[in-house]
């Protein structure tokens, strides 16, 4: 009994800490703290979003392309995510400049230790995306993170999934990170 | 704003005379519809790669205009396009996107067509239709279907050139892009997936721009700040470092009577190769050899740099990242472009990796590059909707008079214009092919179709 309560309590410790951290995550996107958002990401992150679609039953596994050999919309890692913050930063890069308004919502955290040390997180998103004058797109899905502790034992987000619900991708770009 | 019917187009609202082209063809919903007709069905289409359905009884679902197709190869290995509609009520007879089957059943009723075309099931036939319904009558609508070196073309117009005839000189452009890097015909293998998306301006402003806007460069310059290209090296093109330090003419080549275009480098000399993925020596190697072996089965002609361009109306075709982007038509005021990317198939997995890892980082809604496009062209589209800005035509009119034939080298194409550097002599000969297509009505059979026998008769 008091086992049990224990590691519910420890569970409770770690989603309260992974839902901080995401708060945190969230409010650097929107307030364009790109560079201070890299510094949540870990060196070898994979941050990758499938493309979705239409397939048969009994294929539902082919529902998404495939990472590392597919077309995605993203597949790709850290030094890529820092050039499009630097491509944002020139203020040259007209689908963002003016730069957007982005809301980043989260929901359905599911946390789940592993053994070799790092953290599963399963959310919901919502991106709100808002630029220009009327200009609105949502983006929203499922993301699946894998987290680990730096040295100092500060949360870093090791790998991505961004599953976007849309086969035809109803925004026109996808210059927001998720 | 000109709002009288019927429109003229030829010197009209297309006045290249006075390099001028009105901003209502880009919005007019009339002028839309009638694109549909006079444009979309009688062109040929681009509906995907050969690679895209691979095996017997393969099929992908595809566009032509706005209208879903199946593109299939059947259990014969033969390539169909079929209009994704059922003859009986109109519902899509197929809804996944890719699949293999030797048949497709509409969920509606059940009308069940084979990977031929043919109807070959009906519920009811017998206790329904008393067997009065001839099944030979009533199979999928079927487009010509034409595979130009594995690339796949539809046409629903039987008036309508063969493609090759189509293409006319383009020919030699897309025949460079068609080649793989050692200059050889061989297979091309589309990754797999098609990037899909909304875009929210008319579908000519991707085809113009895709034909000949070198002009549009300082847009992308955020981009030049940052590293894409695969070498490492900041820029977005791989070719930069090559293109940069030859002495070269960068043309707009524009096929003149079909409109098609293509935009390219021919250097002034033989050059050798220059190192471009220098830290990884798989890719370098493969390309090393290509170049060796592209110089020697061309010669001259090998001077040749293709970037890309547009085949009339509607795909476009980038070398180097060696995609096909379409431009389909959604109502006048949205765009769906799909875009695939290629590879040569028998290349190492190490170089397939860097061409795939470049090129959506590249092109598509999440490419550094057309992100900005993107933008220009939904800006525009805003822009040629005003009340008062319709009063006044887009210019057009950059380089006009100053294109060249038979320049600067004369197998470059016998009815093709070139002209150097910044120049709208593409865009030129686009809308010209454009126009002429929107001033020839449609045959009247196409304009009230009979809707029985009857009406047929009188
Ligand atoms: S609509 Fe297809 S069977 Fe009726
Ligand atoms: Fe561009």
């Amino acid at each position: 009994m008091q086992a049990d309560r224990e590691q519910l309590l420890d569970q409770l410790l770690l989603g309260y800490e992974v839902e901080q951290f995401y708060g945190r995550e969230a409010e650097l996107l929107d307030s364009r703290q790109f560079d201070a958002w890299l510094d949540l990401l870990a060196d070898d992150i994979r941050y990758w979003m499938p493309l979705a679609t239409n397939q048969e039953a009994g294929n539902w596994d082919r529902e998404h392309s495939r990472e590392g050999q597919d077309l995605n919309w993203f597949d790709e890692g850290k030094f890529e995510l820092e050039q499009r913050v630097k491509q944002i930063q020139t203020g040259l890069h007209w689908a963002e400049e003016p730069v957007s308004r982005t809301t980043h919502m989260f929901s359905n955290l599911q946390v789940e230790p592993r053994d070799d040390g790092h953290i599963e997180a399963a959310t919901r998103f919502l991106v709100y995306r808002n630029r220009t004058n009327v200009e609105t797109d949502f983006y929203v899905g499922k993301r699946r993170d894998h987290l680990r502790r730096d040295q100092g034992g500060a949360l870093k987000i090791s790998r991505r999934e961004i599953l976007l619900d849309q086969h035809v991708l109803l925004a026109k770009n996808l210059t927001t990170f998720f | 704003m000109r709002i009288e019917s019927p429109r003229r187009y030829t010197g009209d609202l297309v006045n290249l005379g006075q390099g001028l082209i009105s901003r209502d063809i880009f919005t007019a919903p009339d002028i839309y519809d009638d694109e549909l007709e006079r444009v979309f069905a009688r062109s040929w289409l681009f509906v995907g790669h050969e690679s895209q359905v691979p095996n017997n009884e393969d099929y992908i679902l595809s566009r032509t205009g706005e209208e879903s197709v199946i593109f299939n190869r059947d259990r014969n290995g033969k390539l169909h396009v079929f209009l994704n509609n059922c003859r009986h009520r109109g519902m899509r007879v197929c809804r996944y996107d890719k699949g293999n089957s030797r048949k497709f059943m509409c969920p509606f009723h059940a009308w069940t067509y084979s990977d031929q075309g043919e109807l070959i099931a009906v519920p009811k036939l017998d206790t329904g239709y008393h067997n009065e319904l001839d099944r030979s009558k009533w199979g999928l609508i079927e487009a010509r279907v034409y595979s130009y070196r594995g690339y796949v073309f539809a046409c629903w117009d039987a008036e309508t050139p063969d493609f090759e005839t189509y293409l006319g000189d383009l020919r030699f452009y897309f025949d460079d892009y068609c080649e793989l890097p050692d200059g050889s015909y061989g297979e091309w293998e589309a990754f797999g997936g098609i990037l899909k998306w909304q875009m929210p301006c008319n579908w000519k402003f991707g085809a113009e721009n895709f034909a000949g806007d070198f002009y549009h460069n300082p847009s992308h310059a955020s981009v030049d700040q940052v590293i894409l290209s695969p070498a490492g090296t900041k820029g977005r093109h791989t070719y930069d470092g090559v293109t940069k330090q030859r002495d070269a003419w960068k043309l707009n080549i524009a096929v003149t009577p079909q409109g098609h275009t293509s935009r390219g480098q021919l250097f002034k000399d033989d050059y050798d190769y220059m190192p471009t993925y220098r830290e990884m020596a798989v890719v370098e190697n493969y390309f090393r050899d290509c170049y060796a072996k592209r110089q020697a089965k061309l010669g001259e002609k090998a001077r040749w740099f293709g970037h890309g361009g547009t085949i009339f109306p509607n795909v476009s075709y980038s070398n180097g990242v060696q995609s096909m982007g379409t431009w389909h038509p959604s109502g006048p005021h949205q765009t769906e472009t799909w875009r695939i990317f290629l590879a040569p198939k028998a290349a190492p997995d190490e170089v397939k990796a860097v061409l795939r890892h470049y090129v959506i980082r590249y092109q598509g809604p999440a490419g550094l590059t057309e992100q900005d496009d993107m933008e220009n062209w939904g800006s525009s589209h805003q822009g040629a909707r005003g009340t008062i800005a319709r009063r006044h035509d887009f210019h057009y009119g950059m380089g006009q008079g100053h294109e060249q034939e038979g320049w600067p080298a004369d197998w470059l194409g016998g009815e093709v214009h070139a002209t150097e550097d910044v120049s709208e002599q593409n865009q030129r000969a686009y809308f010209t092919r454009w126009a002429a297509d929107m001033d020839r009505p449609p045959t009247a059979d196409r304009i009230h179709p009979p809707t029985n026998a009857a009406e047929a008769a009188e």
